[in-house]
């Protein structure tokens, strides 16, 4: 039997920034030693289309697309989206979509909710703190960089 | 800049490691024009300082140019998406004939599902067709070593060989091994009557010499470990090549399998062989039967997937229905319109060209979406460089009352011969450029028109005013577009002429020219909810419950079309 695999998926709308945070998510995975596949789903639009993303991670993976009813956690960068994907999830798969609603008290003008909602991811996956950290870093690369660490550690502080 | 080599594996994409093994196999010159999903080969290639790359003016070009290069003695490179290939068909059909000198690579991206074309078309078919031999990589990973080897293919069968990647492995990312960069030394060039003349009695001949590599090929391919045996259980097997084989894999990961890493030629006795040691062997691919047809012609008994799995994008959960035998019946997801982004400069255009009740003629770039209600204002999509060319059929058959709209980097890709056309043909009309400064749609890639290399270096600038002219034009005006009184005025004075009349409609793409302004403000005890700032499609005006609505400060940049086309004043600029 294949080794399952852990399974996110990613959904929002063009320019939230839906595949900068898979991505985020798809290196801290690749750093703690997994083969990891990050694939995108999107449109002709460059903004305001839906987008999803989805990474999985394991020992081998196969497929770089989720199955229907096979994810583990679904992270909503938009409400409406959250609705329409939550089907995707497994009988026992977790939906971040409280963090999302959240987010509005935590989060300045909502910049960086991309980064904050793996910050919440973060905390439930058995991936070290300090690759994630490492994968933030490389994915910002220097771009508000101080910033995103900032409010990547509010999400992950947001889970109890 | 020069990318530093990370001992370490990096995450790429497809794409990106396409172009990180083209590199390690010592390419020197690489050629392409932007298109969904190929665009980042090119991009990623540019950050190398060894390799002559180029955004070329359309994908003819670029294949020539790689081609050339070639034969003159470096490895070389050429990529696109796969309706690009179609642009190129007539170089690529008869460098087939001639055979290259040093390697060269020739990429396409198919994009089954069409995220982002105007059609899906297979081109493993066009791999048939021009008789070069065609390699599948299932993988981002598999990319790198692909094309590494497809150079070696390359050169040892003197033939440009065809790379094809679909979407769902030129946009996936995974752990990549970077190796180092091996350089072959230059082959020597001598100019040969007999193999890169091809007037009819060399053609001739090299014909015959075509037909005589594909027998080599085909050799080649029965014993390559291109085409590998995974032997699982024997009950059932499957035949697969690209991503279709994870897909398979993902779903009977204890079955056999018979992966096909070149799929043309077809290696005919390597699938009778594991035919007959498999009890059901199930042909798993994406679009066209082109393995299925093969295995037909040569007798071999497979299953096959019911014909309805011919169109859209293939994923895991319907290869069990495919086994099954079962009908494709699913239900489309609702997904959200795409739309001109807030402050596009095409949309105060395709609102005046909806207002005037104009036929127009259109072309392919994100201008497209102004097709779409309610703007409804663009009438055409066919294929790149077809503004100006339906515009004259039109203009024919319909009268005055057609404009054709083309983009700045669709008219440099193969908009200009469209005009000639109109001047030389005597069809006086009215052609608006749609001038982004950029191509957009593919994510900001500079063209001939903006002076900027792909390497970001200033060069010579194509005046679109100047061509336009020579090429027979009555009238140029430019016009900044968000004058919206001007620009209706003068669409209306030009199609009343006799005159051959192209209007360059001007104003930078919002994400190149990030520049905003604040954003207006609603003035509620004004508004009559007529719903006209609405028509707009402008995603940051949003109509609320109330029948009132309000601008998304976050997403608005400020640019006050729909405080120029409110009649009652209701909103305001925010000076």
């Amino acid at each position: 039997m294949i080794e399952r695999t852990t399974d996110i998926l990613f959904c929002g709308t063009g320019g939230q920034g839906i595949l900068k945070a898979s991505e985020i998510c798809a290196v801290a995975a690749m750093l703690s030693g997994f083969h990891s596949k990050k694939t995108e789903v999107h449109g002709m639009a460059q903004r305001g289309g839906s987008v999803e993303s989805h990474v999985r991670y394991g020992k081998k993976v196969f497929s770089p697309l989720t199955l229907p009813g096979g994810v583990d956690f679904l992270v909503p960068l938009d409400l409406s989206e959250s609705e329409k994907m939550s089907r995707e999830l497994k009988k026992t798969g977790k939906n971040l979509v409280e963090y999302l609603k959240i987010s509005g008290e935590l989060l300045e003008n909502g910049f960086f909710l991309n980064t904050f909602m793996v910050g919440a991811l973060s905390k439930y996956l058995s991936l070290s703190e300090k690759n994630w950290v490492k994968a933030v870093r490389q994915v910002f690369d220097g771009k508000h960089l101080d910033a995103n660490i900032e409010v990547f550690m509010k999400g992950r502080d947001a889970v109890i | 800049m020069k990318k530093s080599v990370p001992r370490i594996s990096s995450l790429l994409s497809g794409d990106e490691a396409l172009a990180q093994g083209a590199y390690e196999a010592g390419v020197k010159i690489a050629a392409s024009y932007p298109g969904t999903p190929a665009t980042e080969i090119m991009e990623y290639m540019a950050g190398f300082d060894e390799v002559d790359c180029q955004w070329s003016v359309n994908e003819k070009v670029a294949y020539e140019v790689a081609y050339s290069g070639a034969v003159a003695g470096v490895r070389t490179l050429f990529s696109a998406k796969h309706v690009g290939l179609n642009v190129a068909m007539d170089s690529i059909m008869t460098s087939a004939y001639t055979g290259i000198n040093a390697g060269f690579v020739v990429v396409t991206c198919d994009e089954p599902g069409l995220h982002s074309s105007q059609n899906e078309q297979d081109n493993r078919l066009l791999a048939r067709i021009a008789k070069l031999p065609l390699l599948e990589p299932s993988s981002p990973s598999e990319a790198k070593e692909l094309v590494i080897k497809a150079f070696e293919i390359s050169e040892k069968f003197d033939t440009p060989v065809i790379l094809r990647l679909t979407t769902r492995i030129a946009h996936t990312k995974e752990n990549v091994v970077l190796g180092k960069r091996r350089e072959p030394q230059n082959k020597h060039y001598h100019p040969c009557f007999e193999k890169y003349v091809m007037v009819p009695k060399n053609a001739g001949a090299r014909h015959i010499e075509l037909e005589e590599r594909l027998v080599r090929l085909k050799r080649y391919s029965e014993v390559s470990r291109l085409n590998s045996v995974e032997m699982g259980d024997r009950k059932t097997g499957f035949i697969a090549a690209g991503v279709s084989y994870l897909y398979a894999k993902e779903m009977y990961p204890n079955a056999s399998f018979l992966k096909l890493g070149m799929s043309y030629p077809f290696p005919e006795e390597k699938i009778r062989d594991f035919v007959k040691k498999v009890r059901t062997v199930h042909v798993i691919e994406e679009l066209e039967p082109f393995i299925e047809e093969q295995c037909k012609i040569a007798g071999i008994k497979i299953r096959t997937k019911d014909p309805s799995f011919r169109t859209g994008e293939l994923r895991p959960e319907y290869i069990p229905l495919i086994v099954s035998g079962k009908k494709k019946n699913v239900p489309s997801k609702p997904s959200r319109k795409p739309v001109l982004c807030p402050g596009c400069s095409h949309r105060p255009l395709f609102w005046i060209l909806n207002k005037l009740k104009l036929n127009v003629a259109g072309d392919i770039g994100c201008y497209t979406l102004g097709a779409s209600a309610p703007l409804s204002a663009l009438h055409t999509c066919l294929c790149m460089g077809s503004g100006d060319t339906i515009l004259e059929g039109f203009t024919k058959v319909l009268g005055r009352n057609v404009v054709g709209v083309i983009g700045d980097s669709t008219f440099v890709h193969s908009g200009i011969t469209g005009l000639i056309n109109l001047a030389y043909n005597k069809t006086n009309a009215v052609l608006i450029i749609l001038d982004n400064s950029t191509t957009g749609m593919t994510g900001s890639q500079p063209h001939p028109a903006t002076g900027i290399t792909i390497k970001g270096e200033k060069t010579k600038k194509l005046i679109l005013e100047d061509v336009c002219k020579a090429a027979g034009a009555d009238n140029v005006d430019v016009i900044d577009p968000f004058r919206i009184k001007d620009l209706e005025a003068l669409i209306k004075k030009r199609i009343g002429e006799d005159k051959l009349s192209v209007i360059i409609s001007r104003y930078p793409c919002r994400l190149v020219d990030r520049r905003k302004n604040a954003a207006p403000i609603f003035v509620q005890d004004k508004c009559k909810k007529c719903g006209l700032c609405l028509k707009i499609d402008c995603p940051s005006v949003m109509k609320q419950t109330d029948g009132y609505v309000s601008i998304d400060r976050t997403t608005c940049v400020g640019c006050n079309l729909c405080v120029d086309v409110c009649p009652f004043g209701a909103i305001i600029k925010n000076d």
